[in-house]
């Protein structure tokens, strides 16, 4: 298995407060991994850093087989490369309906000439169909987007990273605030999005982690505290000093 | 694709509609037309508030549908005026001294003539030399170009500044406030070479069109004016539906967000920004030939505010708002401050409106973003809803 | 009055009585020039009057200037005040009073030019006057019109000077008049380098005098104290025109003066032998006065090559009027010395002017950094809360006349008014638009909108006065490069209070913790017991309350308008999001900045306001380029986005 992701040496500080401190992590292709930790461990931080949103004071972030270093490219440049988002609160565009939201994260050209100018693709429809179908939002395609349920929100915007077609997929607390089947549906979609691209999921809820079966990264204190299967980091002395020694 | 834009728009169909028997209503009963139940003073009204309307959805789109609150608008519009008036003023000026010089024994030179013209237009403000920003002014072409280049350019360069180190909501705002000041200040000073504070005038006298009565050039401008309404809503229209609107209202909903999906959202600002100013530019040199003068006055900070309450009473967001609020507000603002309203005596106190109208506009427009921000509007939306217009 | 004046004369004529040569018989033998002097000749006759060393004489010059002098039908003079036809008369000599009727005297009227003379003859008496406040006349009057003959009685003063104030002030104008007037080379160099140090307006003027020239073109270089060649190509339309008028060269003909001539010389409907209508090209004008020239009907053209040959043939010089090349070397000196001084006080001055300006900029944004700074809340209806405290103390002004004291009520009424309104505000608008930043600024333009108006209704469109107390009225002067208002102090001091009082309210506080509490956590902050709409309420009303007392100090500086609060929003928004939001010391560094930044530009071009703002603000957007949070910017989460 091939690194994708490499995090290496990273550090960051806020007016003194180290939220990143050292971190290396690595990502391979199609995998799927859980980053864990406390509040304030520096989960969020790490995808910040890594979709190009805070700059780190040191250290390196290299993607893909080219070795691209992702501290010097935009937002929306390290999105075109192939790494998707999902933030924690659902951020679907409530004004759009469903068919918008996802036709705007198709992998398609974005300069705003292409999209004045240039055809709809003749598949567009086809794609639109195989995400939709994908979340279980087939019928809801031409409802605004903001009258979705909280749980649709969530899958409608992890169909929206899906649409994207990115390599590496950051999913910040999917399952926040959804019941048991909507959380066991949301489990399905990341497991089946891991076979063919490496999701990454920051999450607090250790059952969702478990049902996930996957490689699990502790985080503490802006550096790693464990790696491992989840059975491993749970017997491991640290860890669970941090989650209940305190 | 385009027959696919009007059936996912029928308001631009009714629209359009509208605005064709409104302005051949209005040509009917103009001067021109015959029966002269709309006098060419109250006909100059209708063609400038049309132009007033253009820059509105101008605003509508860049603040309404992209989410920036632009307070430079109205400069644009300004510099849109002063370059079509620098060329009015001159082939006007021009005219007339070419006569009043052919009673001269021997045919001028061309630098007589162009002394000449100098002092006639820069007399005002002690010079009579020609600053190089009229360069061009002899062309009506050039003029023109600059009528669309000039505030183009500027908000291409001021929004790739601004949009660039991702100035953003409020900030922004101040920002664009800062420029128009900047603007009017800078067309303030008389070494800017448009005249100082006496700006350009004379600017419904159209060269070349001596012989024709003001009542037809008035209407011919109210057509222009029209037209240009007509176009640049469909123009807007079609920005505004489509993958590209999609995307330039979820920058206003929500910027990262955007980013992360891969959009270059400056990009797409900047475009946004850099459009709605041309079509701003271009409202501008149709509305002040109707005018007649323009001054830097016109251009300063407060004018673009008016612009943003207009969009907002009308309601954002819907390209048939802010026509409905720019038309509204601006004749009743000249019909309040014209003097026409009645008073309203109190017994103790008489409300005269050519004072009060401005508080009433300000409480209003309070009451409007506090309690109605879809503004007048959004009354459409309680029309009761034809099937199949769902979408 | 008239009995005033009768009680001066009184004293004088005592004097008079003692007197051994009499006054009136000098008068007599220059009677003609008494009865109608003229500037020039009017000296002689004053030089005897102060070589008599009567007493009566400084009396009889002040009437005479004063028009009060008549001459009896017989020729005798007498001083004399009209009344209803009736003579006041009084003997030049004795002082002894009489009445007679108008009809046989003339009013001796000298005119402007005399009576300046007179004025100067009698500065002489008045340097040793008395009264303190004549010699400080006396001294005033030379230095407005220094003159060689002031010199020697100047000098003659200084000694018996008691006043230690004006013995130096004589000194000082002294050395001024030596080194114009003095008597030997020697004398006025040493005036002169004295001077070097004196960075006084005079000082410089008679520097300038002294090295005043006179320009002048000639065949060779003249014989005289040379200041200087010139080059005449820099300018060869000018030099040539000085040539011509020296008769040094004939005149140049303007293109004006061509078509009169091509006009006056028409034959035919052709000039020479081209046709009229071709005479809209220039250099067919010139060939066809090139052939009327050939013929003689014109003066030959001056061509360009012709008038740089004729420049050439000539000396172009400056010429010192002062013809000793000691002194205007010394002069030289002195003056750069002065005018490097100078230089540095104009620095320390402009230094001062910006801190002032800087202060203004604090003030009005102060407030505005509580509302917007640690709100977040936009608004946009600030200026207006500044213009509202304005006119406060111009209403205060009308009920209570004493300025010290309406100052004193104004400041916390102004205070209470804005405090009020600014609750008001965030009560009914600005708490139900929370989380909603443009339409707060929208809501707030509507309010600043209708406030504008309303006060506009109330207060008409002219400019109020807000006048300041008598203590704050005057400058504190260094010298006469630098000085600076005392309102000016006095707006420095309070926007120093200011700072100190509102950092001390946000840091040392309860009201501060809370607010600070309520900024960076509502939810947090109420359940901890802090009811968050209490603090925004209070806060608001604090930075509302901050413009009122702005407002009060502003129109003590400028003018009371119903526009004031517009001139200063984008100037306050401006300084807040330079300095950087959320920050007190932010906003103290933005003000500085913009403070300096103005007046610096405004040095570099000083004939220009309008520039140095409109730079101004294109800096502020460039710097936001490279600092988008400010000077003092907050980083990391705090920060939002």
């Amino acid at each position: 298995m091939s690194t994708l992701l490499e995090v290496s040496g990273v550090s960051v500080s806020f007016d003194g407060f180290k939220a990143i401190n050292n971190l290396s992590i690595q990502i391979g292709e199609a995998e799927l991994r859980a980053v864990i930790g406390p509040n304030g461990a520096g989960k969020t931080t790490f995808m910040d850093i890594v979709t190009g949103k805070t700059r780190p004071d040191e250290g390196y972030v290299i993607w893909g087989e080219s070795s691209v270093n992702l501290l010097t490219m935009s937002e929306s440049q390290i999105a075109l490369a192939g790494i998707g988002r999902k933030f924690q609160r659902p951020t679907v565009f409530e004004a759009q309906t469903v068919r918008e939201n996802i036709v705007m994260s198709l992998k398609n050209p974005r300069r705003p000439f292409d999209l004045l100018f240039g055809r709809q693709a003749d598949d567009t429809e086809y794609r639109v169909r195989v995400v939709s179908d994908e979340i279980g939002l087939t019928d809801a395609l031409d409802q605004t987007s903001g009258a979705l349920s909280h749980g649709q929100k969530q899958w409608l915007e992890i169909g929206m990273l899906l649409a994207q077609d990115p390599r590496l997929l950051l999913v910040d607390e999917p399952a926040a605030g959804m019941s048991p089947a909507e959380r066991e549906h949301t489990t399905d979609l990341l497991v089946r999005a891991a076979k063919t691209r490496a999701v990454v999921v920051v999450e607090h809820d250790m059952d969702f982690v478990r049902r996930l079966n996957c490689k699990v990264t502790v985080l503490h204190q802006g550096s790693v505290l464990a790696e491992g299967s989840l059975d491993h980091v749970t017997k491991n002395k640290d860890v669970v000093d941090v989650y209940l020694g305190r | 694709m385009q027959s696919s834009f009007i059936a996912r728009n029928p308001s631009v169909l009714w629209f359009l509609l509208a605005l064709s028997a409104f302005t051949v209503l209005v040509s009917l009963l103009s001067e021109a037309g015959g029966s002269a139940l709309i006098s060419t003073s109250f006909l100059k009204t209708l063609g400038k508030t049309l132009c007033l309307c253009l820059v509105a959805i101008a605003m509508d789109v860049v603040w309404g549908y992209c989410g920036i609150l632009s307070l430079g608008h109205f400069a644009f519009f300004g510099i849109g005026g002063y370059a079509i008036g620098m060329w009015l003023m001159y082939e006007r000026t021009a005219e007339i001294v070419t006569t009043s010089l052919d009673s001269n024994i021997l045919p001028p030179t061309p630098d007589e003539i162009t002394d000449a013209i100098g002092s006639q237009i820069f007399g005002v403000v002690g010079s009579n030399d020609f600053p190089l920003i009229w360069a061009f002014s002899h062309s009506l072409t050039l003029q023109l170009l600059a009528v669309v280049l000039v505030p183009g350019l500027l908000a291409l360069v001021f929004g790739w500044l601004a949009f660039r180190s991702r100035v953003t909501g409020v900030y922004l705002s101040i920002l664009t406030q800062a420029m128009t000041l900047a603007l009017s200040l800078h067309f303030f000073q008389n070494d800017t070479g448009l005249r100082g504070n006496n700006g350009l005038s004379g600017l419904q006298n159209i060269p070349g069109l001596e012989g024709v009565p003001q009542a037809t050039v008035s209407l011919w401008f109210f057509w222009a004016s029209a037209f240009a309404l007509g176009a640049g809503y469909v123009l807007f229209s079609w920005v505004v539906s489509g993958k590209l609107g999609s995307v330039i209202r979820a920058i206003r909903d929500d910027e990262t967000r955007v980013r992360f999906l891969g959009y270059h959202v400056e990009s797409y600002k900047l475009f946004v920004f850099t459009l709605t100013a041309m079509v701003a530019g271009i409202a501008g040199a149709l509305y002040y030939p109707q005018a007649g003068i323009i001054n830097p006055a016109e251009i300063a900070p407060i004018a673009s505010i008016y612009l943003a309450v207009w969009v907002a009473i009308g309601g954002r967001g819907r390209l048939y708002g802010a026509v409905i609020g720019a038309a509204v507000v601006s004749l009743m603002s000249s019909w309040f401050t014209g003097g026409s309203a009645p008073d309203i005596n109190l017994g103790v106190y008489v409300i005269k409106w050519t004072d009060w109208w401005l508080v009433l506009l300000g409480l209003t427009f309070v009451a409007v973003t506090l309690f109605f921000p879809k503004g007048i509007g959004g009354l459409f939306d309680l029309l009761p809803r034809r099937k199949g217009d769902t979408k | 009055m008239l009995r005033c004046l009768f009680a001066v004369m009184m004293v004088l004529c005592t004097v008079t009585q003692a007197a051994a040569q009499d006054l009136q018989s000098i008068l007599q033998t220059h009677a003609e020039e008494v009865a109608s002097p003229s500037r020039n000749s009017v000296g002689t006759l004053l030089d005897e009057l102060v070589a008599s060393g009567l007493p009566q004489v400084p009396a009889f010059l002040e009437q005479w200037s004063d028009k009060n002098v008549w001459q009896r039908d017989d020729g005798l003079f007498f001083i004399g005040i009209e009344e209803d036809d009736v003579l006041a008369l009084r003997d030049v000599d004795s002082g002894e009073d009489s009445t007679a009727a108008a009809d046989g005297f003339t009013q001796l009227k000298p005119n402007g030019g005399v009576r300046r003379v007179i004025a100067t003859a009698m500065v002489q008496f008045q340097l040793l006057d008395p009264d303190l406040t004549r010699r400080e006349t006396a001294i005033a009057s030379i230095a407005r019109r220094p003159e060689a003959a002031q010199l020697a009685p100047l000098l003659a003063s200084i000694e018996d000077e008691t006043d230690a104030a004006l013995r130096a002030r004589k000194i000082q104008l002294a050395n001024i008049l030596t080194a114009r007037f003095g008597e030997t080379v020697e004398v006025r160099i040493a005036a002169i380098e004295s001077l070097s140090a004196d960075v006084s307006v005079e000082a410089r003027a008679v520097l300038n005098q002294i090295l005043s020239t006179r320009e002048g073109a000639d065949i060779e270089q003249p014989e005289g104290n040379l200041a200087r060649l010139l080059n005449p190509l820099e300018a060869p339309d000018t030099y040539y025109a000085k040539l011509v008028d020296a008769d040094l060269a004939p005149a140049p003909q303007s293109p004006d003066d061509i078509r009169r001539a091509l006009e006056a010389n028409i034959v035919e409907g052709r000039i020479g032998d081209i046709p009229l209508v071709q005479m809209d090209d220039p250099t067919l004008r010139i060939a066809a006065y090139a052939q009327l020239a050939d013929a003689g009907v014109v003066p030959a053209l001056i061509t360009p090559a012709l008038r740089d040959a004729a420049l050439a043939r000539h000396v172009f010089y400056d010429l010192y009027d002062e013809p000793d090349p000691q002194i205007t070397t010394a002069a030289q000196t002195a003056l750069s010395s002065v005018e490097a001084r100078v230089g540095a006080a104009q620095v320390a001055d402009l230094t001062l002017d910006a801190l002032s300006l800087a202060s203004i900029f604090f003030l009005a944004a102060i407030g505005l950094a509580i509302t917007f700074g640690v709100m977040g809340v936009i608004n946009m209806a600030h200026g207006e809360f500044i213009m509202m405290g304005a006119y406060t103390g111009y209403v205060v002004q009308l009920f209570i006349p004493s300025y010290t004291v309406s100052i004193f009520v104004a400041l916390p009424l102004a205070f209470a008014v804005t405090f009020g309104a600014g609750v008001v505000m965030e009560r009914l608008v600005i708490s139900r638009l929370y989380h909603r930043p443009l339409e707060t600024l929208l809501a707030t333009f509507g309010i600043s909108i209708a406030l504008q108006q309303i006060a506009k209704n109330i207060f008409g469109t002219q400019a109020r006065p807000l006048t300041s107390p008598d203590w704050l009225a005057g400058a504190w002067v260094v010298n006469d490069v630098i000085q600076i208002s005392y309102i000016r102090i006095a707006i420095f001091v309070l926007a120093l209070l200011f700072l100190g009082v509102i950092l001390y309210i946000l840091r040392r506080t309860r009201l501060g913790l809370e607010v600070r509490a309520v900024t960076q956590n509502p939810g947090m902050a109420a359940s901890m017991g802090i009811n968050p709409d209490r603090i925004n309420m209070l806060t608001f009303g604090l930075g509302s309350g901050i413009a009122g007392i702005a407002g009060v100090a502003i129109g003590l500086y400028a003018k009371v308008t119903s526009e004031m609060g517009a001139d200063y929003i984008v100037q306050s928004f401006m300084t807040v999001v330079v300095g950087g939001v959320g920050n007190v010391w932010g906003t103290l560094a933005g003000a500085t900045m913009i403070g300096f930044g103005q007046k610096g530009i405004e040095w570099l071009n000083p004939s220009n306001t309008l520039a140095a703002q409109t730079y101004m603000i294109l800096l502020v957007i460039l710097f936001i380029q490279f600092r988008p949070k400010g000077i003092v910017a907050l980083k990391g989460r705090a920060a939002g986005d």
